[in-house]
């Protein structure tokens, strides 16, 4: 018994929709997704005519998806948009470097530029070599402090006015929940915001043109149109806190589908009262770059040895024991 | 009633469970998707079964294809396998 599409009334649907419990056939669904992402690229007022934009592309789903569907988009409405893929290559032999060839293939199947950025060029650390340092344990703070400034250098090189990420619905619905379960009321408060703050000196902003789109539909948008992706889970990064909010995410979601939007929408209306202490956001005391701390020490998961900057700033005498304490960082 | 089932590595916390693409025949009477996810759990997959099927049936997060077409419009598990059907399991992976 094939379901017609409730959109056309002619073919075949493939697929439900998880937002709408709409039924729809390939081509209905494809106008759909790429419509709604253009409402939200407009809404949001994400980009500006002659603007030069970056895609963050991994070679996954959801960058893979993401340049797909701005290539498009910036040809159908004529947003006057240069685009560009922009990698980042974290030295990770047998992730990263198969994934890049895929972003190799995308730049030659959509026809953009792409420009990569390696941590070695950067930073002279792979994370090959940083986790033969420092084991597995906290190796993903360095990695993403060292994502968050790789992706602005790269973009530097390039005049680059925007960068957007694949970051989609169920990413930000996680997001949501892991900064409620942590308690960390700066980050909840920023992290359903479609767009970073142009105004922040140095950094370039940022927006998520796929901040509505449900992962379902970009897995299936990218399987029916069979766009070329990469998909393994990086070998480093078992991240256990995001995988319980995301195991919790998607059992509510096979209950309720609309439990993402929704959790998105609490996270957006939330509204901090006055009066809570909220970190400053500042600068690295040694190279200027946006950091929380005076000093742009990754701060690691266990141990408060963060409490230790003044006493470094101060250049005062460390006792063994929190020389010992800040080892781990001192490679 | 053959069968062509594709695709398929399932992760979570660092480990993973797989299967691989394989054609299935069975005679009448002719199995439900519910019976299919059983044979697989207790056939193909070797180790750590429930990044795969959680109670009855597959994974949160595991995207079923029967023919192309979502299986949420089929029925779910008690789509009746037909002859020459494509099953199709997607993993969607988190990150990039």
């Amino acid at each position: 018994m094939p379901v017609q599409c409730s959109s056309c009334g002619q073919n075949r649907a493939a697929l439900k929709r998880p937002k709408t419990g709409h039924s729809l056939c390939r081509s209905c669904f494809f106008w759909a997704f790429e419509e709604e992402v253009h409402h939200t690229i407009v809404s949001g007022r994400l980009f500006s005519r002659g603007e030069t934009v970056g895609i963050g592309a991994s070679g996954g789903k959801d960058s893979t998806v993401l340049a797909h569907v701005l290539k498009v988009l910036n040809e159908r409405y004529d947003y006057g948009l240069k685009l560009l893929l922009l990698s980042v290559d974290e030295g990770i032999t047998g992730y990263r470097d198969d994934s890049l060839e895929t972003v190799k293939r995308n730049q030659q199947q959509y026809d953009l530029p792409l420009k990569i950025v390696s941590y070695e060029e950067l930073y002279g650390w792979t994370m090959d070599a940083i986790v033969k340092q420092v084991g597995l344990k906290n190796n993903c703070t360095f990695c993403g402090v060292f994502r968050r400034q790789a992706l602005d250098r790269g973009a530097m090189m390039l005049n680059v006015d925007k960068i957007c990420t694949g970051h989609n619905a169920d990413d930000v619905a996680e997001t949501v929940l892991m900064n409620v379960l942590r308690g960390d009321i700066a980050r909840l408060r920023r992290c359903t915001a479609i767009s970073t703050a142009s105004d922040g000196e140095g950094a370039i902003p940022r927006c998520k043109p796929l901040k509505y789109a449900y992962e379902k539909e970009i897995v299936l948008y990218a399987y029916f149109k069979k766009l070329d992706y990469f998909s393994t889970e990086c070998i480093y990064s078992p991240n256990a806190y995001r995988g319980h909010a995301r195991t919790f995410l998607k059992d509510l979601e096979a209950v309720r589908p609309s439990a993402i939007m929704d959790v998105i929408h609490s996270g957006e209306n939330l509204s901090v009262r006055e009066g809570v202490k909220m970190p400053v956001q500042g600068t690295c005391s040694r190279c200027g770059y946006i950091s929380s701390q005076a000093l742009g020490l990754p701060k690691l998961g266990i141990g408060k040895h963060h409490r230790l900057h003044g006493k470094i700033l101060a250049q005062q005498p460390l006792t063994q024991e929190e020389e010992r304490k800040l080892k781990a960082v001192d490679f | 009633i053959r069968v062509h089932c594709g695709r398929g590595v399932f992760r979570g916390g660092g480990s993973q469970t797989s299967c691989d693409s394989f054609e299935f025949h069975r005679g009448e009477p002719s199995w439900d998707m519910k019976q299919l996810l059983a044979w697989i759990r207790v056939n193909l997959l070797k180790e750590r079964p429930e990044l795969f099927v959680q109670g009855d049936t597959v994974r949160p997060g595991i995207l079923v294809l029967i023919n192309d077409a979502d299986w949420e419009l089929m029925g779910e598990l008690e789509y009746q396998l037909q002859d020459q059907d494509n099953v199709v399991f997607i993993s969607t992976l988190h990150g990039g």
